[in-house]
């Protein structure tokens, strides 16, 4: 098997090479600077919009500097430490969610031509990926930074020394981890049916509108889009900073820049999971190249197009949703979202198996279809078992205490 | 299949026009009976209203109305009757803009103008004195302070709404002129008031 590797790394290093990567580099991370900056006067100005209001309107042209201007109020706030707090872990915290999210676009395809190409696009005399890297273990490396973006909520809630930060982090590690288990089934399938965990690789097999939200049959994307919400900890699964409940979850007892570096990352993130959905089931920066001149540009400008759709996507649910119960997210994790996605991964695995032994489809559909609906009805009738024993329990319960009185 | 109706409703707001008004650039205009900056009125050849009966300071609800009444100069008087307001302060931390002095003032003389923007920024700026709230002897029209923001045309009839809630704004009001003339507009015609079977043009003889 020929490992994925940019074909920039792929002969002797040199300075030149080195100053590629680093220009790399640098780049993304300005770009995602700035388009969290743009990102947060997007989400303000949209949802004012669907509020009938007008939103931030006095920071520069249709007040697209607001976030600026917040950040530089931020940065000159007084930074305060609570008393209780754990003094080291709760500086390093805001750190550990901030480089993950980081992290995690290194790995985008943002363009390079994968319909009459291979994806590179040739810089300084060298052919190279429009990504900064673009490991093997490729979209693994999202999952391990997401978890440990769980790190950096779960030690900022527990490290600041007061109750609504803690249950704030409580919540927050329990979704996470709830939800990232429907997340990882859902591109379980990805790799499925491209065959690989490389982010290039699975771009260049989705090209020419082959997209995995087709060949995998939509519902993984459903599950990632649903599973990725949570994992944001964005409306309707906002529990985690639940304004009314907890003050402001893990981040209440942050001020200054340390709040901001939170705030950051949150949108970051946001853009990063857009980024990855994009990568993962609609085929990246694949589109049709309309005006042969300007080439480079179209591949840029879908994906871009692509992922202002989920960012939009992402403002309109905040929107229009009400925030869920507890019981509920945890009902929508555990007892649907991740059944529907290990039975929908078994399903494409089973298509899979039968298109390599030459079985018909048809009736790998209907066993496959069968079996997950036993396998369901089972499910079922477990969640329906275990209420009523429980019910019967607290029934139980109530008997022994009123005995209890009695005597 | 309710969640989907929701998300039409909040896609259909993005084209609806906007409810926000940028406040400081455009203004609203001001509802009618707006109850903002008292002012002091006078009668029509310059003589001052009030005549320091301090029902307004009674009925206050808030306690902001300071008033203390004098015996009119016999050479000089200030007011047509017996007495006069020597002293009349009102203390805008306080007063609520209730309105209530206005409905207890028996000589019309306390009203109440559209004015609310008016940001001091001291306390004894707060306490409006006699001088102050007082219309101009000349033009019957409120004085402005350096900080409150009038805007056109609002210091013209700043007594004139009143009247339609006025004990003197009743129902059984209708051909007879029952207030006061006003400095600077003379005896207006009464309001319709809110019977609703009068029309203000019938309502009085307009000296």
């Amino acid at each position: 098997m020929v490992i994925a590797a940019d074909p920039l790394l792929l002969g002797p290093l040199d300075l030149e090479i080195v100053l590629i990567v680093l220009l790399k580099v640098v780049v993304s991370f300005v770009l995602l600077m700035v388009s969290v900056m743009l990102m947060v006067w997007f989400e303000r100005k949209l949802i004012s919009d669907m509020q009938n209001r007008i939103g931030p309107d006095v920071a520069g042209p249709w007040g697209i500097l607001q976030t600026l201007a917040d950040g530089i109020k931020l940065f000159f706030k007084e930074d305060l430490i609570p008393a209780n707090a754990d003094r080291v872990v709760f500086k390093l915290a805001p750190y550990l969610s901030l480089v993950p999210a980081f992290l995690v676009f290194a790995i985008v395809p943002v363009g390079g031509d994968f319909r009459n190409g291979d994806g590179t696009v040739g810089w300084f005399g060298h052919q190279t990926f429009v990504q900064v890297a673009d490991p093997p273990m490729g979209i693994l490396l999202f999952l391990a930074l997401s978890s440990v973006a769980v790190y950096g909520v779960m030690l900022a809630g527990w490290a600041s020394g007061s109750k609504y930060p803690l249950l704030g982090a409580v919540r927050a590690s329990a979704q996470m981890i709830s939800y990232e288990a429907a997340l990882g089934l859902a591109i379980a399938t990805v790799f499925l049916t491209s065959g690989t965990m490389s982010t290039h690789e699975i771009v260049a097999s989705q090209s020419d509108w082959n997209w995995n939200v087709f060949t995998t049959g939509v519902v993984p994307f459903l599950i990632f889009l649903v599973a990725g919400t949570a994992e944001l900890n964005r409306p309707p699964f906002d529990l985690v900073e639940a304004e009314q409940e907890l003050v402001g979850g893990y981040h209440t007892e942050y001020s200054s820049i340390r709040f901001a570096m939170f705030f950051l990352a949150e949108f970051m993130n946001m853009i990063t999971m857009s980024a990855i959905a994009v990568t993962l089931f609609l085929g990246g920066p694949d589109g049709p190249i309309l005006v042969e001149q300007v080439a480079w540009v179209w591949p840029i400008l879908w994906f871009f197009l692509k992922v202002m759709m989920f960012l939009f996507t992402f403002v309109w649910l905040r929107a229009t949703l009400p925030r869920i119960r507890y019981d509920q997210l945890m009902d929508l994790g555990w007892k649907i979202l991740i059944p529907l996605a290990l039975g929908w991964f078994l399903l494409v695995a089973a298509l899979n198996v039968g298109r390599d032994r030459g079985w018909s489809p048809v009736p790998v559909v209907l066993v496959g279809v069968a079996v997950l609906w036993a396998g369901a009805a089972l499910l079922g009738g477990a969640i329906r078992k275990a209420r009523a024993d429980r019910r019967d329990l607290e029934l139980g319960s109530d008997e022994l205490l009123d005995a209890g009185d009695g005597a | 299949m309710g969640y989907f109706r929701g998300f039409a409703v909040t896609f259909r707001k993005l084209w609806e026009k906007r409810v926000t008004i940028p406040y400081p650039e455009q203004k609203r205009d001001k509802p009618e009976r707006l109850h903002g900056r008292h002012v002091l009125n006078r009668y029509e050849d310059g003589m001052e209203k009030c005549i320091g009966c301090g029902l307004c300071a009674g009925v206050c609800p808030a306690d902001c109305i300071y008033v203390r009444g004098a015996d009119n100069p016999t050479d000089d008087p200030v007011s047509p009757g017996e007495r006069f307001g020597f002293v009349f302060e009102i203390n805008y931390l306080r007063c609520i803009h209730c309105d209530l002095c206005v409905e207890a003032c028996p000589t019309e003389a306390i009203t109440e103008s559209k004015l609310f923007e008016f940001s001091f920024t001291n306390r004894s700026d707060a306490i409006y004195t006699k001088d102050e709230l007082l219309v101009d002897g000349e033009t019957g029209r409120p004085r402005q302070l350096p900080w409150e923001d009038w805007r056109d045309g609002e210091d013209a009839d700043t007594s004139g709404w009143m009247r339609a809630t006025s004990p003197s704004g009743s129902a059984a009001y209708v051909g007879k002129v029952s207030w006061s003339g006003e400095l600077g507009y003379g005896i207006r015609s009464p309001e319709l008031g809110q019977s609703g079977d009068a029309s203000d043009e019938d309502g009085g003889d307009d000296a």
